[in-house]
């Protein structure tokens, strides 16, 4: 129940309710009340477990309804983009992995993207097929998070356990290709780390067989929950001219009838090839976010589906040729010619040609359009990198959507715009 | 044993009795600011759950817990706000710098970022990894059970022994000789009074 | 597609076209940006800035200006995108503020001017947003060092008898 608006009860005439105050239009009260006495301010954060990491609010309030929300940043902000102007470009790997860290493959494969990009790098069909699992992995990663935390924080515990088991298995999966379990710094210019092998195949076979049965458990525990409908519905209404006047993309946009999705619009990877569904929807508030996220893991599930089934072979990094990809290890170690190579890659004062050019290239990230734009400088690493945060933007949008909702709401919309402190502080 | 005691009954040492209740009454507080706190999060969740170990009473209020994690790493900004957590928290209290960044910066090595917790607040335990696998935070915190029943004591006397935070001070030989380099105060915006503030007066 | 003559012929001829890969560009001066990307917005349906961002071209070789801002447009009808590079130079690193024309400017403002110190006119509230607010350096500049200047360190010690 929102200000403004009549309580239940009242046109029955079983409640009475002083009428004089609630009933006063909203927009005419937020001006006017915010001189008054009784308003006052809460500080919400930094530390606070609905934040998840580190956002800063400072609210507002009219008793319970916030009548104005100040969002302060930075608590988190650790100079990536300076960074990215000391490390070469697959260094810088390491620290995009750290930016969004609820889908760290998706960050690197959207940095390694521009970079091929930047050096006119056309990928071999296996690498594309493996980077689109790993990114839809990714993505299914990233919102079987913010799914179970959202419910956690309106109260269902239940959902976020069994979600975290099937973030457990998809861990399993990053784990068995790369070797690192979290951080996998897996792709590199021209390819990936290692290829993968029939183990791991079948490992992603196993994951899709089993996450559908889970899947419909939190459905039915989520979806059609009274409490957490009514938490959700009609909260934190974004319209569609709101969305694109602040530069929202992802699955808040797609929420409010946005119909973009790079994956269909400006096709990457292997995404042409597969057949899949952009999911929308016109409700623009927070359920309808809960919604577009929950039809898009079973959408993801659809694209790796196809794309483990088809997935070509041959080799999974470009050619050694193109003097940009490391050679095999055994190639190093065992011939002159692959040693020379590797030294000619890594040592800084080697490298490759890099054009002296700009270009900005996106991906379709989980949380929505994750860019970069670089800057090259005949030099194997970046003269700038700037990284496109969707995080920002959807944070930005905070103040519109929280104001004159309730206190207990502020958690419902922090978690269904899905800030990720790090992407949005970097 | 020569005295005979009723049933129910038993003699240790006042030290024993209460290092035993507070090691396996470890409340803590997790100060989660970046990829280590999801790792936290998986440590408390379905698979590694923490509950079997006896800490996974995690509260958010610093008032009401003994043990802080510092799960990720601090920056400039954030640093005050975890030296006030730290200074809310009821004594005995111990600290657990979870990852390489909150244990040394890790790998950002940038202006924003505070090179190790361990120069501004006093650390226990320190969780190598970036991030720490789920095991490693689970068996940083069944170490920190032992430590307290090892060293602790009622009145708290061990804490008085090591006073002074573990880490390197905040301006370092290293530190103090790459800020005086001429090139970058030529460059200007960097006051003199910045190195030595910072270890003020707790200089020891 | 946005025809360039039909810009040069409104907005003058100083606007130049560039093209690489995909990426289309166009560079305007400072003085013509504000109607320029008014008009790209109304008239041509760049409905979406999808960023905003900034390059210092300080340790750049044969860059003329100090540095770029940079206008990443998207319209949202047809698809198009086309990036707006407009120069800026100290001492006077202003430009107007296209708050009024998409609202998700805001952030993206207030971070340039954080960074860089390129400021906006017209911005209704250009605050720094991720650094603290008494930090007194650009980071992002290149004259500025990776480590920093001390500032990370200039913090009180809390001892446990202290605490």
């Amino acid at each position: 129940m929102t200000d403004g608006r009549v309580p239940a009860g009242v046109s029955d005439g079983l409640l009475v309710w002083p009428l004089s105050m609630p009933l006063t239009p909203v927009d005419t009260l937020e001006t006017a009340s915010a001189e008054r006495e009784y308003v006052w301010t809460l500080n919400f954060g930094p530390q606070h477990p609905a934040t998840h990491t580190t956002l800063r609010l400072v609210l507002t309030l009219d008793g319970e309804k916030v009548l104005n929300a100040v969002p302060y940043i930075g608590y988190l902000h650790s100079g990536f983009e300076k960074l990215g102007e000391h490390l070469d470009f697959n260094q810088y790997v390491t620290i995009v992995d750290r930016m969004n860290y609820l889908s760290p493959l998706a960050n690197e494969i959207a940095w390694h993207h521009t970079v091929e990009k930047l050096l006119g790098i056309e990928l071999t069909p296996r690498c594309k097929y493996l980077r689109t699992i790993l990114a839809e992995l990714m993505r299914m990663h990233d919102h079987l998070l913010n799914l179970g935390t959202t419910a956690l924080d309106l109260g269902g515990f239940t959902a976020f356990l069994y979600f975290f088991q099937q973030r457990e298995h998809i861990y399993d999966i990053v784990e068995l290709a790369s070797g690192q379990r979290f951080h996998t710094s897996y792709t590199r210019v021209g390819g990936v780390l290692f290829d993968v092998n029939t183990d791991w195949i079948n490992r992603v076979r196993k994951f899709i067989r089993e996450f559908p049965k889970v899947y419909d458990e939190v459905d039915r525990l989520l979806t059609k929950n009274r409490i957490f409908v009514d938490r959700t519905k009609g909260i934190g209404y974004l319209s569609r001219e709101e969305v694109i006047n602040f530069s929202a993309v992802g699955p808040v946009a797609r929420a409010s009838g946005v119909e973009r999705d790079l994956r269909r619009d400006e096709p990457y990877l292997a995404y042409a090839d597969l057949d899949f569904d952009v999911i929308c929807s016109r409700g623009g508030d927070c359920y309808a976010r809960y919604l577009v996220r929950m039809q898009e893991l079973l959408e993801s599930l659809k694209i790796i589906e196809q794309a483990v089934e088809n997935i070509p072979g041959g080799p999974v990094n470009i050619g050694v040729e193109s003097d940009m990809v490391l050679p095999s290890k055994p190639s190093v170690y065992r011939s002159i010619e692959g040693l020379i190579q590797h030294f000619e890659v890594i040592m800084p004062n080697r490298g490759y040609d890099v054009p002296r050019e700009q270009i900005y290239a996106a991906t379709e990230s989980p949380n929505g359009e994750l860019g970069f734009y670089i800057v090259g400088n005949a030099e194997t690493r970046a003269y700038r990198a700037r990284t496109r945060p969707p995080s920002l933007i959807h944070f930005s949008m905070f103040p519109h959507m929280i104001r004159n909702h309730q206190l207990s709401d502020v958690v419902a919309v922090l978690g269904s715009i899905n800030i990720i402190a790090a992407e949005l502080d970097r | 044993m020569a005295v005979g005691l009723p049933e129910n009954i038993f003699i240790t040492k006042l030290d024993a009795a209460a290092n035993w209740a507070r090691s396996n009454s470890l409340w803590p507080m997790p100060f989660a600011t970046a990829c280590c706190g999801i790792e936290l999060m998986a440590t408390a969740a379905s698979r590694h759950d923490l509950a079997r170990f006896g800490a996974e009473v995690m509260r958010f209020s610093p008032r009401q817990c003994d043990l802080l994690i510092v799960a990720g790493r601090v920056v400039m900004k954030m640093l005050p706000v975890l030296q006030r957590i730290w200074l809310q928290m009821p004594e005995p209290k111990w600290c657990i710098s979870m990852g390489a960044c909150a244990c040394s910066g890790g790998v950002f090595d940038t202006y924003a970022v505070v090179q190790g917790i361990d120069r501004f607040i006093p650390v226990d335990m320190y969780v190598p990894g970036c991030p720490p696998r789920p095991e490693q935070l689970l068996q940083a915190v069944m170490d920190m059970q032992a430590k307290v029943r090892r060293t602790g004591t009622v009145m708290g006397r061990e804490f008085a022994i090591r006073d002074m935070p573990a880490g390197p001070a905040p301006f370092d030989s290293d530190e103090r000789y790459r800020i005086e380099d001429t090139r970058l105060v030529q460059l200007g915006g960097f006051s003199a009074a910045a190195t030595s503030a910072g270890r003020g007066a707790t200089q020891g | 597609m946005v025809c360039l003559t039909e810009l040069q012929q409104k907005f003058g001829s100083q606007i130049v076209e560039s093209h690489f890969r995909d990426n289309r560009r166009i560079d305007v001066p400072a003085s013509t940006l504000l109607p320029l990307l008014t008009s790209l917005k109304t008239d041509y349906g760049f409905s979406m800035l999808v960023d905003l961002t900034a390059v210092d071209w300080l340790e750049y070789d044969g860059a003329t200006d100090r540095f770029s801002v940079i206008y990443l447009l998207l319209n949202m009808d047809s698809g198009e995108r086309l990036a707006v590079r407009v120069p800026v130079n100290l001492p006077e690193a202003v430009l107007p503020s296209v708050y009024g024309l998409w609202r998700g400017a805001d952030w993206m403002e207030r971070e340039v001017w954080d960074m860089f110190g390129i400021s906006f006119s017209g911005h209704p509230d250009l605050r720094r947003i991720l650094m603290p607010e008494e930090f007194d350096a650009f980071p992002l500049r290149k004259d500025y060092p990776l480590k920093g200047r001390g500032e990370r360190h200039n913090f009180p010690v809390i001892t446990r008898s202290g605490s």
